[in-house]
């Protein structure tokens, strides 16, 4: 276990050029998808806290259900639309960043909904009487809501960014893993293990952690720094 | 209010569209798939081999390294542009199908058992690899199969059919479902036999107790060949760029690259190309 640690620290210390290559391209595509499932989740998730249709409740528990959308599964399914042979073959972008990304965006999409979904109906059921009351029409309610819970909804972007960062079964798969081109921190860590450096894969691992704790860390200085000036 | 959230959908918007900026390929350099086996990649093989290939012909390689089995898959998919597998009959059958241009030997390494220090199954003395499975067999220690259609696992099930033993008959046999790799930690972890090749063991550094316990029978033979994917069936794939690969490996710079590779210190892989 030293010997992990040493190797984790050395990994940290000596810079290590590939190792920061992978570091960049796993950012890259997990904060890809996070602005993507951001941009569509949150917007989705607060429509459907503020308006009322048939079918609603069926809804939201489909959306808090693919919560648990199983990242391989969603692999398989972006690997057969993205091959040659299947229907966005043309475009060849398999095995590419930018699959990675769209597998992501498929896996963060529901969990940012349905997260932002239950905040904003929280708020929503707060404030609602007075919003009727001073005649807010429910389309502006959903802007207003998403404004005023932007703190909160913070909380359903980290859990995305979470999602997409630790997840190995899609990129694996859309990704291919190849040195060099789609090889992010999890692809990595698998590989190393499968080649039995099991030292090797626990200090990637720390570092993938330690990377997501800066993240966190990031997000929640950004949080107070806004808070005091905005307020 | 509307102002300072227009200004946060602003640059959002900016933030996103220089991320998909940076997705887009630069289409300067040619590059070329290379559907492979897990042997290749995790020996060391490939990083060896595929820097002196992007030198001498100016073409980027990628590898998606998966078992033989799944990489002709890809390849019949049209998903890469070049296969380098083994596994004979499910190659023949992909050229005869006409996903392949045409299917060249390379070279070959060998498979070898490997399992606990003390031999319990006493592999050592069977005298081959049909003699080895029957001693598994017989002595019901434990087995532990790729079970994953490589290349590995279809060797292996034909020696079983060979040496007349069902193996998932026997109460020792697991199936891992995975590669080389994983299947040898599990192996290492439990302290069981299992068929290996010799490269992917070479460079596997978990072998606790595990030993290589037999070796040099001729029917554990692991050929591997170059196949180019047949642009009349995948039009987009780039079949100069595949046959320049087929040729580098088959060439005489391909076969010193390949036979100058050292894992663990020995010559796993050995150049068998005709000249």
């Amino acid at each position: 276990m030293t010997e992990t640690l040493f190797e984790a620290l050395r990994l940290v210390v000596v810079v290590d050029y590939q190792l920061l290559a992978i570091v960049a391209l796993s950012l890259r595509v997990s904060l890809s998808a996070l602005a993507i499932g951001v941009l569509i989740g949150v917007p989705v998730g607060a429509a459907i806290a503020v308006q009322r249709f048939p079918g609603r409740g069926a809804l939201i528990v489909v959306l808090n259900a693919m919560m648990g959308l199983p990242s391989v599964v969603v692999g398989v399914i972006v690997y057969l639309l993205l091959s040659r042979s299947g229907p966005f073959g043309e475009f060849g972008l398999l095995f590419s960043p930018a699959a990675m990304i769209f597998a992501q965006t498929l896996l963060v999409v529901p969990l940012i909904a349905a997260v932002s979904r239950q905040i904003v109906e929280d708020a929503w059921n707060d404030y609602a009487p007075e919003l009727t009351l001073i005649g807010v029409r429910r389309w502006d309610a959903v802007v207003l809501l998403i404004a005023d819970c932007r703190f909160s909804l913070s909380l359903a972007a980290l859990a995305g960014l979470g999602r997409a960062m630790s997840e190995v079964g899609a990129v694996m798969i859309v990704g291919g893993n190849i040195d060099g081109f789609t090889r992010v921190m999890t692809t990595a860590i698998a590989l190393e293990t499968s080649k039995g450096n099991l030292a090797l894969s626990i200090a990637l691992g720390m570092v993938l952690i330690c990377l997501i704790l800066m993240l966190n860390a990031l997000a929640y200085g950004l949080r107070c720094w806004a808070l005091r000036r905005v307020g | 209010m509307a102002n300072r959230i227009r200004s946060l959908m602003a640059g959002v918007g900016l933030g996103l569209g220089l991320t998909l900026a940076a997705s887009l390929p630069l289409a300067a350099e040619e590059t070329l798939v290379v559907a492979s086996t897990t042997s290749t990649e995790q020996s060391g093989l490939f990083s060896w081999i595929i820097p002196r290939f992007e030198q001498a012909s100016g073409i980027k390689v990628r590898i998606v390294a998966v078992g033989t089995g799944q990489a002709i898959d890809i390849g019949r998919r049209g998903d890469a542009d070049v296969l380098l597998v083994h596994d004979r009959e499910a190659e023949e059958k992909f050229v005869a199908e006409g996903f392949g241009t045409q299917r060249k030997d390379v070279m070959y390494n060998d498979f070898i058992f490997v399992g606990p220090k003390d031999d319990p199954a006493r592999l050592a003395a069977a005298g081959g690899a049909q003699g080895a499975f029957k001693a598994i067999a017989a002595s019901g220690q434990g087995f532990i199969s790729r079970g994953d259609k490589s290349g590995t696992h279809a060797a292996e099930l034909r020696l079983w059919k060979a040496a007349g033993i069902d193996p998932k008959a026997l109460p020792g046999y697991k199936e891992t479902g995975s590669g080389m790799g994983p299947t040898l930690n599990m192996a290492a972890a439990i302290n069981a036999y299992t068929l290996a090749d010799r490269a992917t063991w070479g460079a596997f550094k978990n072998r606790r107790e595990l030993v290589m316990v037999l070796d040099g029978d001729p029917a554990l033979f692991n050929p591997y060949s170059v196949i180019p994917v047949n642009p009349a069936r995948h039009p987009h794939v780039k079949a100069r760029a595949a046959q320049q690969f087929s040729d580098w490996l088959t060439s005489d710079t391909g076969r010193e690259a390949i036979a100058s590779f050292r894992a663990d210190g020995q010559q796993v892989f050995f150049p068998n190309s005709k000249k």
